[in-house]
């Protein structure tokens, strides 16, 4: 299996995660993309690795079982299923979405980054991604389907990181999944406690606390 | 061998008595000096000899505000002095206890005396008391600096950090820092008054305790606790004043007249002290920081005139 | 290192037990604390007894440097005030700070990670744990100085450290960024010959004099430090003043140390910031009648008297002295240890005298000597030990710069160190000065109000932990030989004087401890004289004929201090108010004087509440919306995007 169709399956699962309303596909999808992404550097051909096997190991388990529990476990307590209305329609969403993508393609293709890679569409697949959380972030109004932007966003991120797998001491990586893992962690009491607050978990109240 | 370690024995003895029993006898004179030329005829020059053994039969009194504290300060000013005395030369005499920067400790010994006594002035809690004290680290602060340069330039001048070396050493004696030297012992003179309370900067014998420094500070104690204040302060002056005389005494021979030298020039200075005190008054307090600054440039400019 | 390792962790963890307990937490925390302090101490002895150095190599592939921690002469001497002021203070907060005191156990989680941080500090010689350590020093600060956040005062004292203090540490990325440059590796080692001189050495001295001095609170930077230490529990001012402003003074030691041939302006500088520091500190303190600000000015002062044994220390590495070197480092380091011990006895007592009178100012104490005689005791050789005198170890550091200073007369064609001696001089008697105001408002006369009437001595868990601070002041001062050694080995860590002279054989210890100890053997005599006589007295105080004097009537803390305030009018610009009685029949008219501080008050106010009115006009990008943040931030990266393609 190449890694080129294991990215262009995370894009896809980008334009898919956009026009979702549902807040458990949502969670799905990323946990599609995560596994995905675990896989891409196995599928790089770089299995001989130590370091890259355990990471690769713990970025399917985080991604793929830690993170979904915890969410899953929010919505049972905030129920919640559905994001009712966004900021950005989903329509314009996708819209956006491919503009973001088309961008990213063009982006990938001036900006002067390390060559010497063989994945073609890797660079331009991390800014994709990353696009997408943002989209995902700033267009969503429920604090659960943001949480899920901004794991999307750590994708993007890790993509790149891909770029200097060979190179990037595990430090750094374990690092990021640290990261990511902590962020979720305290979304997830954030969220809890906008609900008690404002019995709601409906961002926008959040503006009440502006002086 | 035997000879010299007779003779350092009878050096270390001689310093010892001269530095416990002498100092009452230069109140006395100066006292005496005032007299006569005040035309009268004066107490005996012996007579804080007697206060002091009066009040050491005496009972003391002590007001119910104070504390331990009280009794630190006559303790400590005695203290400090006798330890400050055995650093400092008596003449071209040798001197018991002397090693490198011994200079610094023997300032700061001062420094403590003054400190102690400045707190148990204020242990007495009264405002005549606290007045005196304020005036007395005021004034210091200036009289500190003075005695400092002064050691800078003689201690350039003698390559030397201890007393004994900077008052007596070889080089002080030489003409090349004649001038430096006289500056220096202007500054000191300045010095010398304000440490000792007297006149221009504070007058011992007034009565008024508004006007008083180092007078209004001692107030309450009695007894034997003021015997040993004014032990301490005619200590202060057989201390600070070898150090005024010691770079002026010429080196003789024999050890006795380096003995007697001294004896004298302790005697010259008590009676220039008394007719300063005869012919001038004192400063408004207002005009006590001018003249200790003065002290301060005199003392600066020995240390220049040695830069070029 | 092991042990180290060990001390540092039980340190941190102190507070920890605290927090599951009902009772006794504070005793569990100082027990934790004394452990970890004791085989802290033991590991920074060790070493400085001339034991081997002991550094610690993590198997991480990015930090896989040696040196990552080590335990050197240098970070020993500064590791044992930390430790030893920690255990001090874990004590005394057991009942100065009780669970019925608000915050008690973050205050006790807070303190144990300061400590840790601390500890782990000083041992850093690599750019990370040295970061690491530093911003953990800063962050717990911060925590401790709001423990009481319902008072305005605490949280403008907090805020205005948290920004001083991460500006110091953004000139200290860059600092490390120009090490890095320098040396091509994170480890905090030796610099090339040569580099001193050179513009980014410049610019690494600058950077590095601004972080660690802002730290340090060297003058014109120390605008965060007075109302700090003022507005923290008095055992948290006793470890910041005592060993936290510190860590600047390591930092500029540890920087010197990288440094084989510093400039002679270095130096220059360094005494010139130092003789600031000094005078203007003990000049500043002398205004304020806030016990608790009157010690943290104090504190300026001594970071000043420490600026100047390190400037003439460098002085004598840049031009080849070895001897000022011995006796300028040593000097400085010594004072490091002595300052964190009078400092923090001082701080302890203060925080005894606050507790049972219920306020700061001193002209609402007196005669608290009667009452507290352990604490007035205690107050009293802190004072002694602080203005620098005889026989306590003060005097001992304070006696090393000075013989530098006139040891350096004799090496240059211009007298440099002169500034040191009559700073030096000026400094000691501008201190006792103070010192006696602090000691006699506070304790002395009789008493001003009825809180100081009816006050009570402190518990005995708060008596100890100044009883062992005060003692080892004692030891230091009357046996300074017990000390030269450690300090001759910080000191060939420090200089470049590998075969240079030792400290004791340029000053004659054995002489000062004799006379120390013929002076306490006098005054023994004497006091033995005088006990006899000594009566229980019920008579007032010799009142020269004024029938009526009551307590209101003594002199105050700022008439006494008054004569030289006026003298010094012209730095301390001291402001009053109200005063003026006219007309026959005077109405009562209030009176009050402060010396406001020059930099904070005067400097840094006025400018950024101008920054902050222009400030409110950016006002309308902060709509609240979590959105629109994202949004900026979306923003920022497609700029810098096209940016790069561009």
């Amino acid at each position: 299996m190449s890694p080129d169709f294991l990215i262009a399956l995370i894009l896809l699962s980008n334009f898919t995660l956009v026009a979702t309303s549902r807040v458990n596909k949502a969670i799905q999808i990323a946990v599609i993309q995560g596994v995905l992404l675990g896989l891409i550097p196995l599928a790089m051909g770089l299995g001989r690795h130590p370091h890259i096997l355990f990471m690769v190991a713990a970025a399917i388990t985080v991604k793929g079982w830690l993170i979904p529990f915890l969410l899953r476990r929010a919505i049972k307590e905030v129920q919640i299923h559905r994001e009712v209305d966004p900021y950005i329609g989903y329509t314009v969403s996708l819209m956006l979405c491919a503009l973001g993508t088309g961008l990213s393609l063009i982006l990938a293709h001036v900006l002067p980054l390390k060559g010497g890679t063989q994945v073609i569409l890797l660079v331009p697949a991390a800014l994709a991604t990353l696009f997408t959380g943002f989209l995902m972030l700033v267009s969503r109004r429920k604090a659960l389907t943001q949480v899920v932007g901004y794991l999307i966003l750590e994708n993007g991120i890790y993509l790149f990181g891909l770029l200097l797998v060979e190179d990037m001491p595990m430090l750094v990586e374990t690092g990021i999944l640290l990261d990511l893992f902590v962020g979720v962690f305290v979304m997830g009491i954030v969220i809890n406690h906008i609900r008690t607050a404002f019995d709601s978990t409906d961002t926008r109240h959040l503006a009440e606390l502006k002086d | 061998m035997s000879q010299s370690l007779l003779s350092l024995t009878i050096q270390w003895v001689l310093h010892l008595l001269t530095l416990l029993l002498l100092p009452p006898l230069i109140p006395g004179l100066i006292n005496k000096v005032k007299a006569v030329l005040a035309g009268r005829s004066g107490p005996p020059v012996f007579q804080l000899y007697y206060d002091l053994a009066k009040l050491a039969r005496k009972r003391a009194v002590f007001s119910r505000t104070t504390t331990w504290v009280f009794l630190a300060g006559p303790i400590g000013t005695v203290a400090a002095g006798l330890v400050a005395g055995l650093m400092v030369p008596f003449g071209h005499t040798g001197t018991p206890l002397a090693f490198e920067g011994d200079v610094i400790l023997f300032a700061y010994l001062f420094g403590l005396a003054r400190f102690l006594t400045v707190l148990s002035a204020l242990d007495t809690g009264s405002s005549f008391e606290g007045m005196g004290a304020a005036r007395e680290v005021a004034f210091s602060a200036l009289a500190e600096p003075a005695l400092f340069l002064g050691f800078a330039a003689l201690a350039k001048a003698s390559s030397s950090l201890s007393l004994s070396t900077m008052l007596l050493g070889a080089g002080v004696g030489s003409g090349r820092i004649a001038g430096p030297l006289i500056l220096v012992l202007v500054g000191w003179a300045i010095v010398f008054l304000t440490e000792n309370a007297r006149i221009p900067v504070d007058d011992p014998n007034t009565h008024l305790e508004l006007t008083m420094i180092h007078e209004v500070m001692v107030l309450d104690h009695s007894g034997r606790p003021l015997a040993l204040v004014l032990y301490g302060a005619s200590l202060k002056l057989l201390v600070l004043g070898a150090l005024l005389l010691d770079p002026l005494l010429p080196r003789a021979p024999q050890a006795w007249q380096n003995w007697l030298g001294f004896w004298v020039g302790l005697g010259v200075l008590a009676v220039a002290v008394g007719l300063v005190e005869s012919m001038t008054a004192r400063f408004r307090m207002t005009k006590v920081p001018q003249f200790l600054i003065a002290g301060i440039l005199a003392s600066a400019f020995a240390f220049l005139l040695l830069l070029v | 290192m092991r042990l180290y390792f060990l001390a540092i962790l039980l340190v941190m963890g102190s507070g920890v037990p605290g927090l599951f307990l009902r009772r006794r937490g504070g005793d569990v925390a100082a027990a934790l604390m004394g452990l970890g302090a004791v085989l802290g101490l033991t590991a920074a002895i060790r070493v400085l007894a001339g034991g081997p150095v002991a550094t610690l190599v993590l198997p991480a592939a990015p930090l896989a440097t040696a040196g990552l921690l080590t335990l050197d002469p240098i970070a020993a001497c500064f590791a044992i005030p930390v430790f030893l002021l920690s255990a001090c203070a874990a004590s005394y907060g057991i009942s100065y700070w009780d669970d019925h005191q608000e915050n008690a156990r973050t205050l006790r989680l807070v303190l144990g990670l300061l400590a840790g941080s601390l500890a782990f500090l000083v041992v850093s010689t690599h750019a990370l744990p040295f970061l690491l350590g530093w911003e953990g020093m800063a962050l717990s600060a911060f925590v401790l100085v709001m423990t009481e956040d319902r008072l305005p005062e605490a949280r403008r004292a907090g805020w205005i450290y948290l920004v001083c203090t991460h500006t110091g540490t953004l000139a200290l990325f860059g600092a490390f960024a120009i090490l890095y440059s320098a040396s091509g590796h994170w480890v905090l080692s030796g610099l090339p010959r040569g580099f001193a001189a050179t513009s980014q050495g410049t610019m690494l001295f600058v950077l590095c004099l601004f972080g660690f001095g802002l730290k340090a609170g060297v003058m014109p930077l120390h605008l965060w430090l007075p109302s700090t230490h003022a507005a923290a529990p008095s055992h948290v001012s006793a470890m910041m003043s005592g060993v936290m402003i510190k860590m600047g003074i390591l930092g500029l030691v540890r920087l010197l140390s990288w440094i084989p041939d510093p400039p002679f302006w270095w130096g220059a500088v360094l005494m010139g910031l130092g003789a600031l520091s000094g005078i203007l500190g003990v000049a500043f303190a002398l205004g304020q009648h806030d016990l608790k600000r009157l010690l943290a000015y104090h504190s300026i002062e001594n970071i000043g008297i420490i600026l100047l044994g390190l400037g003439l220390g460098t002085l004598g590495k840049s031009t080849g002295h070895p001897v000022l070197q011995v006796l300028g480092f040593a000097g400085a380091l010594l004072h490091v240890l002595n300052h964190s011990l009078f400092k923090g006895l001082l701080f302890l007592a203060a925080g005894s005298v606050v507790h049972a009178v219920g306020t700061r100012n001193l002209e609402r104490m007196g005669g608290l000597g009667r009452r507290m005689p352990w604490t007035s005791a205690a107050f009293l050789t802190g004072s002694w030990a602080i203005s620098g005198l005889p026989p306590l170890n003060g005097f001992v550091s304070e006696w090393f710069i000075y013989l530098g200073a006139f040891r350096a007369l004799g090496f240059f064609r211009w007298p440099w160190s002169l500034v040191v001696l009559t700073a030096l001089a000026l400094i000691g008697a501008l201190a006792m000065a103070c010192f006696a105001k602090a000691y006699g408002a506070v304790f002395l006369g009789s008493p001003r109000t009825e809180a100081a009437g009816t006050a009570h001595e402190s518990p005995r868990s708060m008596l100890v932990p100044m009883g062992i601070l005060a003692a080892v002041c004692a030891i230091i001062g009357l046996a300074p030989m017990l000390v030269a050694p450690a300090l001759d080995r910080a000191v060939a860590t420090l200089g470049e004087s590998a075969g240079g002279p030792q400290l004791s054989l340029l000053v004659n210890l054995p002489g000062l401890t004799i006379l120390a100890l013929l002076m306490v053997g006098v005054a023994w005599l004497l006091w033995r004289w005088l006990k006899p006589v000594e009566q229980g007295g019920t008579l007032p105080t010799w009142d020269c004929g004024y029938a009526a004097s009551n307590p209101r009537m003594q002199y105050t803390a700022s008439s006494f201090a008054d004569g030289l305030v006026a003298g010094l009018d012209w730095v301390l610009w001291p402001r009053s108010l109200g005063g003026k009685v006219a007309g026959n029949f005077p109405v009562d008219r209030p009176f009050e004087s402060h010396v406001p501080d020059p930099v904070l008050d005067r400097l840094a106010d006025p400018v950024f509440r101008t920054l902050s009115l222009g400030a409110s006009l950016l006002r309308f990008l902060q709509s609240g919306q979590l959105h629109i943040y994202l949004l900026y931030v979306l923003l920022t990266l497609l700029a810098l995007l096209l940016w790069m393609v561009a």
